[in-house]
């Protein structure tokens, strides 16, 4: 920051406030660099923000979002009076969570563990290479491999009934639906979170090692004291930003495959709204029900965050 | 080259049988000193092969079967791993289909303008708020960070589309997910870090702002444009979602729709087939509509690659 008192524009906190105008005649070719990303931030971040009164209107789309009648909160009754659909997609949500944070979230850590305990660097390169390959491939092509290996008329499916035995119905199965995507979820993105981990894990301290290992203690026990202690606060960090998107569970995803098992099992939030809204036209309600689960995840991220810095943890933000 | 490689396995071997004497030497290797017994790592081998086995072998048998011929698909229940007769007659009716080709077009095109696009507004956004006491930069900075925390629902933002005409619109694909509040901040923080003195000679040579930006920020930041860009392209590439909402018109739909139509939902594609040849299977059809969608991908990974680590740390270091 030294350099800037010495620079032909001064910084505001040197202390010289200029007149509006003319720091608008200095600063107008920045503004004008600013305007079109601010352009797009206010179109299709904030205005949709505002937009989102229409949970507490009767909208009508021909008379517009301004003239549509105020209806209070008559739009959230869905969610206050526990509408059997609306709990369907909830409790859906809320144990595809569930299942996702036991089975998805610790497999990364289990797989830099083990990276990182590789000795050959080309190794370790060459298998990173390869498990962060999925995370490129769109949600349609992830779904449709698994398709054509596990489906109807899929790989396995093929090989069963040539061993004459009874075809499996994985994909259109209503009970393995939750397992189904949280294996492809652990398929496609397991190597790309892996990165944060890595990066924590090469961060530790090695005299640490070296010095347990004087000490005696096996590899387990390292690992135990000073390899989990040495990424815990990744780890929490990480685990807090999974709350705040505990509403929201792999849109695209469940979407491409609600046909075969039906909205029973598969209808979450996100597709609760999506089809009540855009599809079937009742927007007040839709739109409520997304409010909630925006304004819910906002808030358990706070509170996640108040809670960590309570254990002396760093948490998401400071203060 | 290869006794090079013996010669420091037996130098690991041998602080490993003396631990805490040279461990700190190893520049690979498990951040540890107490061995890995043999059957440890031929276990973590195997577990690791097994990994990128499930990865690596659906993408090949992808694409092999895509070229394979109809004996083989029947033969082996329409999965191959090796086309014993490669045939290109899948592509070649593929690309025949209008539908197809021109899904395929319009998804380069909106890749090709898109990343251009939002490359421009995130990086001018960024440098503006890059530069010390500009106008008005401190609450245009907090109104970026919002963005992160809040999102404002999939109906709102529909909405909002549609106020603005822009359903079935190519801008509908391009506009929503121009801005990212996330590479904003990366591209910020690099930028603040880029010796400022260089800025200030430029200035004091008689460079104007758009002169700076070009001839000298944009050149020195070209890691930070390569990650934003080709994550950016990767996401327009595989836009699924906004796709979904706002194209409902099948003459404007990208790659990723006509994939879900017809491989993951496996309706049938209108093809014209060469009258007197067989027409080639349909399982041979959907890998090479698949093929299509992955292999762009598969040529910018290697790029994308060598960059992705840094930017990803980055953008969680500074974001």
């Amino acid at each position: 920051m030294g350099t800037l008192t010495a620079s032909p524009r001064p910084a505001t906190g040197g202390g010289r406030k200029q007149a509006l105008k003319s720091r608008l005649r200095r600063d107008w070719p920045l503004l004008a660099f600013g305007l079109p990303g601010l352009l797009l931030l206010v179109l299709f971040q904030y205005i949709p923000l505002l937009g989102n009164v229409i949970a507490f209107k009767d909208y009508q789309p021909y008379i517009g979002i301004l003239q549509s009648p105020w209806v209070g909160l008559s739009n959230f009754s869905v969610v206050f009076n526990g509408d059997p659909a609306f709990l369907n997609a909830l409790v859906n949500t809320l144990e595809i969570f569930v299942i996702q944070t036991i089975f998805v979230f610790p497999a990364p850590i289990c797989l830099a563990l083990l990276l990182n305990s590789l000795l050959s660097e080309r190794i370790k390169q060459a298998v990173q290479s390869v498990l962060y390959l999925p995370h490129f491939l769109s949600w349609v092509v992830v779904v449709a491999m698994f398709q054509s290996i596990l489906g109807g008329a899929g790989l396995l499916n093929n090989w069963m009934r040539s061993q004459g035995e009874h075809p499996l119905n994985i994909i259109g199965n209503p009970e393995l639906f939750k397992w189904l995507i949280t294996s492809q979820v652990i398929w496609k993105d397991t190597g790309w979170a892996m990165i944060l981990f890595l990066a924590a894990l090469s961060a530790i301290n090695i005299s640490l090692y070296e010095a347990a290992a004087v000490d005696g203690a096996s590899r387990l026990r390292q690992i135990w004291h000073i390899t989990l202690p040495g990424i815990k606060g990744v780890v929490i960090l990480l685990l807090i930003l999974r709350l705040g998107s505990v509403l929201s569970v792999g849109f695209e995803q469940i979407v491409l495959q609600q046909g075969p098992v039906g909205i029973n099992a598969s209808q979450v939030l996100d597709t609760y709204v999506y089809t009540n809204g855009v599809l079937d036209g009742a927007w007040g309600v839709a739109t409520a029900v997304g409010l909630v689960k925006g304004v819910l995840g906002v808030v358990l991220v706070l509170g996640a965050n108040k809670v960590a810095h309570l254990f002396g943890e760093r948490g998401v933000y400071e203060g | 080259m290869a006794s090079n490689r013996v010669v420091t396995r037996a130098a690991g071997r041998r602080d490993l049988s003396r631990p805490g004497s040279s461990g700190r030497k190893r520049r690979s290797g498990p951040p540890g000193l107490t061995p890995p017994g043999p059957t440890a790592r031929a276990s973590k081998g195997v577990f690791l092969f097994v990994c990128c086995s499930v990865i690596i072998i659906p993408l090949i048998s992808v694409i092999a079967t895509s070229l394979a011929d109809e004996k083989q698909i029947n033969a082996s229940g329409g999965f191959v791993l090796w086309p014993s007769h490669p045939t290109l007659q899948a592509y070649t009716t593929v690309f025949e289909n209008p539908v197809v080709l021109h899904s395929a077009f319009v998804s380069i095109c909106i890749t090709l303008v898109g990343t251009t696009l939002s490359l421009a507004c995130t990086s001018l956004l960024a440098y503006s708020l890059s530069r010390p006491g500009t106008l008005a930069h401190k609450p245009v900075l907090l109104m970026v960070l919002f963005t992160l925390l809040f999102s404002p629902g999939i109906i709102p933002s529909y909405l909002m589309v549609k106020e603005l005409g822009l359903l079935n619109s190519y801008w509908a694909l391009l506009l929503p997910v121009m801005l990212d509040g996330f590479n904003v901040i990366v591209m910020r923080a690099f930028f603040l870090e880029l010796p400022q003195e260089i800025l200030d000679a430029a200035r004091v040579d008689g460079a104007g702002e758009l002169q700076t930006f070009w001839r000298i920020v944009l050149p020195l930041s070209k890691p930070v444009l390569a990650v934003v860009g080709l994550f950016s392209a990767v996401g327009y590439w595989n836009n699924f979602f906004t796709a979904l909402l706002y194209i409902s018109d099948t003459t404007k739909w990208p790659l990723q729709l006509v994939l879900n139509t017809y491989v993951v939902k496996q309706n049938s594609l209108n093809l014209k087939f060469i009258p007197g040849h067989a027409p080639p299977p349909p399982e041979s059809i959907q890998m090479a509509i698949l093929v299509i969608a992955i292999v762009p991908i598969l040529v910018a990974y290697p790029f994308i690659q060598r960059h992705f680590k840094k930017g990803v740390l980055v953008g969680s270091v500074k974001g």
